[in-house]
């Protein structure tokens, strides 16, 4: 019944996020809230030449936040600023369901298309990319979805 | 707890004398007839918003369609007929809150703004540098922001009253926190997050005999139990029609006419007015002193069907009918594995806040509501009671007078497959 949202991926990766620890010594980290659910996470990010060499995160949230963080430090790892960013985009507009999720390929990501039938549960995945673009730009901020 | 079975509760439930007819009521209440994602729907986030029976919808209905006009300022004959209406809910209000006076209820747009009218204006006349109001560690962020906002502006000081691991008040240390300088003490009656009912009759007897007020948030008292202004001699009381099966966007101030009197008003604008010129206003007396403006018209109407509605039923029935769910809805979800039940006070009414080990409440609302039931995640505006237990958030199941045990078994067994899928 819930094939469409808690996919084994996400489950997955809700029970054994990857990346989840800390970089020290990077200007690259920042944190963000869900102000209406209390999910925390926060993005730290090690450049070498505009492309991401090392990226992690450590968070407090639902299954759907904690799976999205994982699963984009996965997709990030390697990427240029300017991937990154499309790839930021693509996502959202599929979450959001904008896009058909096949007319970018989104790898791994490709598994959260089924939240566009949970508008109200879209901002637990987008967090972390919006955490992602306010540690590529050093914001000390918190980053609030709301 | 009571100690029965589960199954005991729900027999003990059927055949006690007193008890109402879920089913005979559900009949009056369209939108609980209807399906979510395939499944009946079953309606638990009553502390939010409760729904509305047809009497409610057809009061506006039939107000907008044949009574409709502004109150007060008319001499026409419609002007008469609706303002007619709305100071005959005003007469309502009074008697159900057994308040001495008319004059002594303000209409408002909910409790949140009741409150912040007390804070702002009791708070503009009686609070000053040093002073101290205080609260409890169980409050709504309603009966919190605006007394930040009055310390803020009067560099006054905000203290509170600690609870304990259970959700209860611990009432030894109120008594010691009043100081010379307290100035108000302001107390949920029923807990939105945790449930807990607390004794505002002996907070006020304790606050009064060092001559403190008391303001008393009672969004969830008022469908849950008879409230006497009176007999509790709180000398503030606010609450919300949306929670009483009413509209939204209307609510209600009871204070003593003591010190509705000294307090400055909280709005300026027309029906508050006795005469103005640019170099002076006089005020209007009570009640009206305190709504400027046009004021919810259609909403008061709407609020005094509902109040009808409720107390042909009889809140004392509803409230027994309440607690046998409680009971029952307690017993089979604390027997399911893995749930934490957060609040636990002796005296409960109305709500089941929880939490499952491994699994985010944002993660088991979205999986129940598949299941057609409607319950409410997050920190219900209740964040520092969110700290006080150690959880970001928790699952909450409210119940009113239409519920049923079928319901309760649809939830715990929808729950049970939330933890499934995450096995």
């Amino acid at each position: 019944m819930f094939d469409d949202l808690y996919q084994e991926i996400i489950l997955d990766h809700n029970r054994r996020p990857r990346n989840c620890r800390v970089i020290e010594d990077t200007p690259h980290h920042a944190e963000g809230h869900n102000p209406l659910c209390g999910d925390e996470v926060k993005i730290f990010l090690k450049m070498e030449d505009d492309r991401v060499v090392d990226v992690a995160f450590q968070g407090n949230g639902c299954a759907i936040s904690t799976a999205s963080a994982s699963l984009m430090t996965e997709a990030l790892r390697g990427k240029t600023l300017e991937e990154a960013h499309e790839l930021f985009g693509a996502f959202h507009e599929m979450v959001k369901g904008q896009n058909p999720p096949e007319s970018k390929d989104l790898g791994k990501l490709q598994v959260f298309s089924g939240l566009s039938d949970y508008p109200m549960r879209v901002k637990c995945a987008t967090l972390c990319w919006h955490t992602l673009q306010a540690a590529i730009e050093k914001r000390k901020e918190v980053v609030s979805v709301e | 707890m009571t100690g029965l079975g589960a199954e005991s509760i729900r027999d003990e439930g059927y055949q006690a004398p007193a008890s109402i007819d879920p089913m005979a009521i559900r009949a009056d209440f369209p939108t609980l007839h209807q399906e979510v994602y395939g499944h009946p729907l079953v309606y638990l986030d009553n502390a939010a918003s409760a729904q509305t029976p047809q009497s409610v919808i057809d009061a506006i209905v039939r107000f907008y369609q044949n009574d409709y006009s502004n109150v007060h300022r008319g001499v026409h004959r419609l002007s008469q007929v609706a303002t007619d209406a709305y100071e005959a809910v005003r007469r309502d209000v009074k008697q159900l809150l057994n308040a001495a006076d008319e004059r002594e209820i303000i209409f408002t747009k909910g409790t949140t703004e009741s409150i912040n009218l007390v804070a702002s204006s009791f708070g503009e006349r009686f609070i000053g540098e040093g002073d101290e109001i205080l609260i409890t560690a169980m409050e709504h962020h309603a009966n919190i922001v605006p007394w930040q906002l009055v310390c803020e502006r009067k560099g006054a000081r905000l203290r509170v009253v600690p609870i304990d691991e259970r959700g209860e008040l611990l009432l030894d240390e109120l008594e010691t926190m009043i100081t010379p300088r307290t100035k108000l003490v302001a107390v949920v009656h029923i807990s939105n997050a945790l449930g807990t009912v607390n004794p505002v009759k002996r907070i006020a007897e304790i606050a009064h005999r060092r001559d403190v007020p008391v303001l008393v948030d009672g969004a969830q008292s008022v469908p849950h139990q008879r409230i006497d202004v009176q007999e509790l001699d709180c000398d503030f009381f606010a609450f919300s029609g949306h929670k009483v099966y009413g509209p939204t966007g209307v609510g209600v101030l009871y204070g003593k006419s003591r010190w509705l009197e000294e307090m400055p008003p909280y709005q300026g604008g027309g029906d508050m007015i006795l005469k103005v010129t640019f170099e002076r206003t006089t005020f209007a007396d009570l009640p009206n002193k305190f709504e400027a403006g046009t004021p919810n018209i259609a909403g008061v109407i709407g609020l005094g069907a509902a109040l009808e509605y409720l107390q042909a039923i009889g809140v004392g029935r509803v409230r027994a009918h309440e607690d046998r769910l409680l009971s029952y809805a307690t017993e089979s979800l604390g027997a399911v594995p893995g749930v934490r039940l957060i609040g636990t006070a002796r005296e409960k009414a109305g709500v089941l806040s929880f939490v499952v080990s491994g699994i985010h409440p944002h993660d088991i609302g979205t999986i129940v509501d598949r299941y057609g039931v409607a319950i409410r995640v997050g920190h219900h505006c209740a964040q520092p009671v969110m700290r006080r237990f150690d959880v970001a958030a928790t699952a909450r199941a409210s119940f009113a007078m239409y519920n049923t045990f079928d319901e309760v078994d649809v939830f715990v067994d929808a729950v049970r497959k939330a933890i499934e899928v995450f096995s």
